[in-house]
């Protein structure tokens, strides 16, 4: 991956198939370091899942939507000398307070950190795909913080559906407005 | 600013439009976003397709989806283009351009085009 914004989009998708109501994506950012966390509240893996999940060659392909994206995401933090951390509260093991949560450190000063890239097009594109799943964005930065949440913008628009191509475009422009004021 | 009082004025416009749009006979355009489309660079296919179908008021006609992995993933980015009484046409190794010339000519006009189709790329 090109950009660690794809890994993020590739990470949430997984999120979006697991059945989840709710998907979280917070990038909290310092001078020197990203850490970027998926969190979801979707079915989430067995012990023996999150044992193997971040091993490419373990994957069968039963377990179709997790594949290399994790393995992926994984070299990315460690080759900047950081971490991935990946938690998981399967459905069966607990009906009422289940999900997955995927977080990676990275150290932006490393010379293997992969740029963060274009995350207003990944959100997007999350939320082009989600069909009634909500999505939080969250990217807190030493100078200010950018944020949407679809609860709010569906709150808005009744039943109109946020693929609409004309809501997704308001909800880019507000983004790169949000981006282009903490970057002032 | 993009407010949320833009956002309602949005929503009015488009209540009415939602209204003419109950219609069948939509044009599905459906781009492959797994690991392996992403990587080879489907998201930017993705969003030009959202993008001009936008732009060119095509929304009552086209709709953008986003699907796995359909298993040729040394074609990434696949599109996919579902419409009523035809037959599907798959388009591989895409990029926006060619997206911006699949929406002027398949979805607009109803060519495919066919230099893009996996039949002539294989």
């Amino acid at each position: 991956m090109k950009e660690l914004s794809l890994n993020i989009l590739d990470i949430a998708q997984n999120s979006l198939t697991a059945k989840s109501t709710l998907v979280e994506i917070l990038l909290e950012e310092t001078d020197e370091t990203l850490r970027i966390t998926v969190r979801d509240n979707g079915c989430g893996m067995s012990e023996d899942m999150v044992r193997r999940v971040t091993d490419p060659f373990c994957t069968s392909r039963t377990t179709r939507k997790v594949g290399l994206g994790i393995p992926f995401f994984k070299l990315a933090a460690e080759q900047t000398g950081g971490r991935l951390e990946l938690e998981s509260v399967s459905q069966d093991v607990s009906p009422e307070n289940h999900g997955t949560v995927i977080s990676g450190l990275f150290y932006k000063n490393h010379l293997d950190f992969t740029p963060l890239g274009d995350v207003v097009s990944t959100v997007c594109t999350l939320i082009q795909g989600c069909g009634g799943v909500d999505i939080v964005f969250r990217h807190t930065m030493p100078n200010g913080e950018v944020e949407t949440d679809t609860r709010e913008i569906r709150a808005m628009l009744g039943d109109i559906p946020l693929s609409e191509p004309e809501i997704l475009m308001w909800i880019r422009g507000n983004l790169e407005e949000q981006y282009a004021e903490v970057n002032h | 600013m993009k407010s949320l009082e833009e956002l309602a004025a949005i929503r009015e416009k488009m209540a009415n439009k939602m209204a003419l749009r109950e219609n069948a006979g939509e044009i599905r355009i459906v781009v492959g976003m797994a690991t392996c489309g992403i990587s080879a660079g489907a998201r930017p296919v993705l969003n030009t397709f959202v993008e001009e179908v936008a732009n060119q008021g095509l929304s009552s006609k086209a709709t953008v989806t986003q699907t796995g992995c359909i298993g040729i993933c040394q074609f990434e980015p696949v599109v996919e283009v579902f419409e009523p009484g035809k037959e599907k046409v798959t388009y591989v190794k895409m990029n926006p351009e060619k997206a911006r010339r699949v929406v002027e000519e398949h979805i607009k006009n109803g060519r495919t085009v066919s230099e893009y189709t996996i039949g002539n790329n294989q």
